[in-house]
């Protein structure tokens, strides 16, 4: 006689956890939330102490474009360091993308093992993407400064010159230094390793088996990879991209370095002058009094709830895609 | 055909062994011709440089002609297009479209990749060939105290100053930083609970967030109350450093063999226990590499430190109180002076960075690979992906249930290894 | 019988790539080549695993390749459509003709090879991203073959396959969503669509359960009209139900494999020639 299921009970598993089991997991427990609690802290701090700087200009704050935070009617606001930002991560991204996918592809689809037999070229370059990495920024951004600059500046000329139709490339300074577009290329070069070394690694996970069907069926190594690898890492693609994105956001140093800094709202990425948010604060630190010092943390809140949404945008994309995958 | 079903007898397995013990055929003694297939041939090698050469003089002779550009770079900017044109063009004629374009695409792939190696190249070259003049004894140690920077004068001070200050609050940010990060991916990994999604989370936010709102939150957390130091910038670091090895170390944690976790718990050890004694040691190596890479990356900050140590000119070896100086903030300081011999300094302080920094990456990148072997874990990994969650893992983990039915009924088959087994 | 492969001098089987539908897949038109080996070796790295394979795979037959595992029918299989030559360690050494061209010829493109020689694996790997539809028509997409026939090829290679009736409603579906026979048979769909002269199966049907393996089987028997099958089984009842000729492999002692004995596929079975084909056939070892 077959037993119905309402006879059979699990029965209830119980344990006890030793103290010492139950310090160690307070301890870990401990540990994550203080990285919560730090994450928090830092909005809270930044909110607190922006506030002054935002009673003082309200809404403007996000539309002023000047930076004048003493005196008796001081009038500030992000409005040219938040464009100047985009528009440097945008230019960043132009550069960097479609070098680094090609770094990526040339490293996994066609680097052979060694070359002359011996030198092995894919170990090598991999190194060398995660080197670049590790380059602290202010090297990038003497580099720069004392060695790029002088080569671009040939390049912008030329192109205000010949395509100066175009509005974001006229000319409205006198010298084409310091320009928000010497500072996206560098910035953009600051972002390649990451998005190559993710991407090299999603085109790595590509499924065997797809692969060799396509070849199966006489697709050339472009042709695969157009219609294999490509799908297949789509979401990782783009999650590197972002991650490269919140890099270019953020980036302080490099950009303070080259850029000379100007207030007015700058679309004109060739003539001299610009502003970033991560440069304004390493810049103008210390001048101001305390409003200054208030309006620069107001500034700081406003890039880390950017690069805070773009981070939450990124993750999904990618969880998304992976989960799409199955 | 006969079916002889059934258990095999002694003698019927002598039999079998008998028949199989025949000679397999000599091996030919004719001698053997071996070909390697391969997509690109010597042959094509000359095209690729025919088409080189050529367009290298097409824009030679219309270069300096035609256009405004000048100096190697746009050069090469006006050679590159020409030659991709003109190599598609003459295997389009040679071959077919089809090669043409895989040719093409392949040459463009290279010519990334390429474009990505050099400024690496050229920067190393920058960085040595402005700081090797400068780096003496004498600037390593000493500080800038009492150096008085006029034109043309060649006493540029030294970098002992922001050398210990680097030294003292990188070692500081560690300190702080490590074990709270190992703390936290164990968390994550070993212990979880319901935060555990949470947590994770908020590792990676923090992860994407730049140094300087870092600096800037440390600022109104300590500076304000506590004033300028050493520490502040620690702690600062500590806030850099904490995502990149959680992370890292969550990666590695993940990938110890739940078998151990599993053993262990079966020899009834209390969990700290299975942790610090198993799991741990397991993944050293990529525990040590991530550590090692979070601290490359804390050594070159440059951002949150303006507003935390402030600088200084003079020795302060004191990292708890009084502004400090480090190598990255010195670099940045000194530049933008205009006297030759301060930014001489600076060049001096980024030599001295970028040394350290390829220190710490060169012993990174020897140890992930020497112990990981030894362990018998993947080497020759990227290590920056000790520094972020990689897409392997995040695959396994959507990995919830089987993918089709058949998967359910038939039992994996052995997976594809580059290496095909014979069969 | 002619095939569309030419044979003028270096474009030997590259021009037919370029060509638009109607000339190179005929409907009516025969398409299936004899495949020969002529002493065939293969390496990965310095050591040997195929020795001198001399092997003719006639047209509009079904030939099977049997033996016990690791005695090399994979590697051969491969060596047959170049696919052996993407493990970077690889080397070989003999012919391949296709009706009298060697595959191997140095100005021999091998994607217009594998075009020509198809292949269906052990794991379906159908194109998770693209529909069925797209599935199917994704030979022609990577080899630039233009049609304005699309839906009667689509239908033609499924029905070939033996997948119209379930999928005709789900053309649009994707190629992932199906169930594993559902998914090897659109991969042979797949592999038809380009009307190639061979198509070899490597184990098709040994991660599938016994209904869709003997629909399988079925197809196979009906392709073989327009398709010269070369098919590797583990399992000799198939080579049986399904085969012309049967070739045995072995290898011995880490030695590389060869082939013991090879011919149709009845006098295999019943009256194999050399002792150790009898031993295997008659499930002794293996």
């Amino acid at each position: 006689m077959a037993v119905t299921a309402t006879e059979i009970k699990p029965i209830k598993i119980g344990d006890r956890r030793s103290t010492e089991d139950r310090a160690f997991r307070g301890l870990t427990r401990a540990a994550g939330l203080t990285t919560f609690l730090i994450l928090v802290l830092i909005g809270i701090f930044l909110l607190w102490q922006a506030i002054p700087a935002f009673r003082s200009q309200g809404i403007s704050f996000f539309t002023n474009t000047g930076w004048q935070t003493s005196g008796a009617h001081p009038k500030f606001g992000v409005a040219s360091a938040l464009t100047g930002t985009i528009i440097i991560s945008v230019i960043a991204l132009i550069v960097a993308i479609p070098v680094s996918i090609a770094c990526a592809l040339f490293i996994n689809e066609y680097a052979p093992l060694k070359v002359l037999g011996f030198i092995p070229i894919k170990n090598f370059l991999t190194a060398a993407v995660d080197l670049m990495a590790a380059v602290p920024s202010i090297i990038y951004g003497m580099w720069g400064f004392f060695v790029l600059q002088p080569h671009m500046t040939g390049l912008s000329t030329w192109l205000t010159s010949y395509l100066g139709f175009i509005p974001f490339f006229k000319d409205s300074a006198v010298t084409n230094t310091s320009s928000l577009f010497i500072c996206g290329v560098i910035v953009g070069i600051m972002c390649m390793p990451i998005i190559t070394s993710l991407c090299r690694e999603v085109f790595s996970l590509t499924p065997n088996g797809e692969r060799e069907g396509a070849m199966s069926l006489g697709a050339s190594r472009a042709r695969v990879i157009r219609d294999v690898v490509f799908p297949f890492s789509k979401g990782g693609m783009i999650g590197s991209i972002m991650l490269g994105l919140g890099r270019a956001l953020g980036e302080a140093i490099a950009v303070a370095v080259i850029i000379s800094l100007a207030f007015p709202l700058q679309f004109h990425i060739l003539s001299e002058g610009g502003n970033s948010i991560a440069a304004l604060i390493a810049t103008q630190w210390g001048s101001g009094g305390s409003l200054g010092t208030s309006a620069l943390l107001a500034a700081g809140l406003v890039l880390f709830v950017l690069t805070l949404i773009i981070n939450m945008v990124a993750s999904r994309i990618v969880n998304k895609s992976l989960a799409d995958r199955r | 055909m006969t079916t002889e079903l059934g258990p095999l007898t002694p003698d019927d397995v002598d039999d079998v062994l008998d028949d199989l013990s025949e000679e397999a055929p000599e091996p030919t003694a004719r001698p053997l011709k071996r070909i390697k297939p391969r997509e690109f041939k010597t042959s094509d090698i000359g095209v690729l440089a025919l088409s080189g050469l050529s367009s290298f003089s097409i824009v030679w002779i219309l270069f300096t002609q035609l256009t405004l550009l000048s100096g190697p770079l746009g050069f090469v900017v006006m050679w590159l297009p020409v030659f991709l044109g003109l190599y598609w063009f003459v295997n389009r004629q040679l071959f077919n479209r089809q090669v043409a374009v895989d040719r093409l695409i392949g040459s463009i792939v290279t010519v990334g990749a390429i474009l990505m190696m050099m400024p690496l190249v050229l920067l190393t070259v920058f960085v040595f060939q402005r700081g090797l003049p400068q780096l003496t004894w004498h600037a390593l140690f000493s500080t800038q105290q009492g150096v008085v920077y006029t034109p043309g004068s060649h006493n540029i001070g030294g970098v002992k100053h922001a050398l210990i200050g680097t030294i003292e609050q990188v070692l500081i940010a560690a300190v702080i930083g490590v074990p709270a990060a190992v703390l936290t991916a164990i968390f994550i990994n070993e212990v979880g609970g319901r935060f555990t999604k949470s947590v994770r989370t908020v590792v990676t936010a923090m992860s994407g967030t730049p140094a300087i709102v870092a600096g800037v939150f440390i600022y109104s957390l300590w500076v304000i109350p506590f004033g300028y130091s050493g520490f502040a910038g620690a702690l600062a670091l500590a806030i850099i450093l904490l995502p990149t090895i959680t992370r890292g170390t969550e990666e590695v944690l993940k990938v110890v063999h739940n078998d151990l976790r599993e053993a262990s718990i079966a020899l009834a050890a209390p969990e700290w226990r299975t942790v610090w004694s198993v799991v741990l040691p397991t993944a050293r190596s990529g525990l040590i590499t991530s550590i090692l890479l979070g601290i490359a990356v804390a050594i070159g900050e440059t951002a949150p430190l303006i507003m935390t140590i402030f600088g200084s000119q003079v020795m302060n070896s004191n990292p708890f109180s009084q502004p400090q100086a480090a190598l990255s903030l010195l670099a940045y300081k000194q530049i933008k002076l205009p006297i030759q011999s301060q930014i001489d300094l600076g060049y001096t302080s980024a030599l001295v960075l970028f040394i350290m920094v390829f220190a710490v990456f060169i012993l990174a990148r020897l140890l992930s690979s020497s112990l990981s072997r030894k362990g018998g874990g993947k080497s020759k990994r990227s290590i920056l992906s000790y520094t972020r969650w990689t897409p392997a893992s995040a695959m396994e983990r959507q990995d919830e249930g089987p993918e089709t039915e058949f998967e359910l009924e038939m039992e994996p088959l052995p997976p594809d290894s580059g290496e095909r087994d014979q069969r | 019988m002619t095939t569309h492969i030419e044979s003028n001098d270096h474009k030997l089987v590259a021009k037919s790539t370029d060509s638009s539908v109607g000339e190179s897949l005929r409907v009516d038109g025969v398409t299936a080549a004899e495949l020969e080996s002529k002493g065939v070796h293969a390496w990965f790295g310095e050591r040997m695993v195929l020795q001198d394979i001399n092997l003719v795979m006639e047209r509009t037959r079904v030939t099977a390749l049997i033996g016990p595992s690791g005695c090399g029918k994979s590697t051969f299989l491969r060596i047959l459509n170049r696919m052996h030559e993407i493990v970077p360690s690889a080397s070989l050494a003999g012919q391949v003709e296709l009706d009298g061209d060697d595959i191997y010829d140095p100005n021999q493109r091998a994607a217009t090879v594998r075009r020509h020689i198809g292949m269906v694996f052990q794991r379906p790997n159908p194109f998770p991203a693209m529909t069925v539809r797209d599935n199917v028509l994704s030979g022609l997409r990577f080899n630039r073959i233009r049609s304005n026939r699309k839906d009667e090829i689509v239908e033609e290679a499924l029905t070939k396959a033996g997948l119209w009736s379930e999928v005709r409603d789900r053309l649009g579906n994707l190629g992932g969503a199906l169930s594993g026979g559902q998914q090897q048979r659109l991969c042979i769909a797949r592999a038809l669509a380009v009307k190639p002269a061979v198509l070899l199966m490597d184990e098709p049907c040994s991660a599938l359960d016994p209904g869709s393996t003997l629909r399988i089987e079925q197809t196979v028997k009906e392709i073989a009209d327009e398709v010269t099958v070369v098919i590797v089984t583990h399992n000799m009842q198939q080579a049986l139900r399904v085969s012309d000729k049967t070739a045995f492999f072995l290898a011995q002692d880490g030695n590389p494999g060869y082939i013991v004995e090879a011919g149709p596929t009845s006098q295999i079975f019943e009256n194999p020639v050399d002792p150790r084909t009898a031993d295997y056939v008659n499930g002794r070892f293996g």
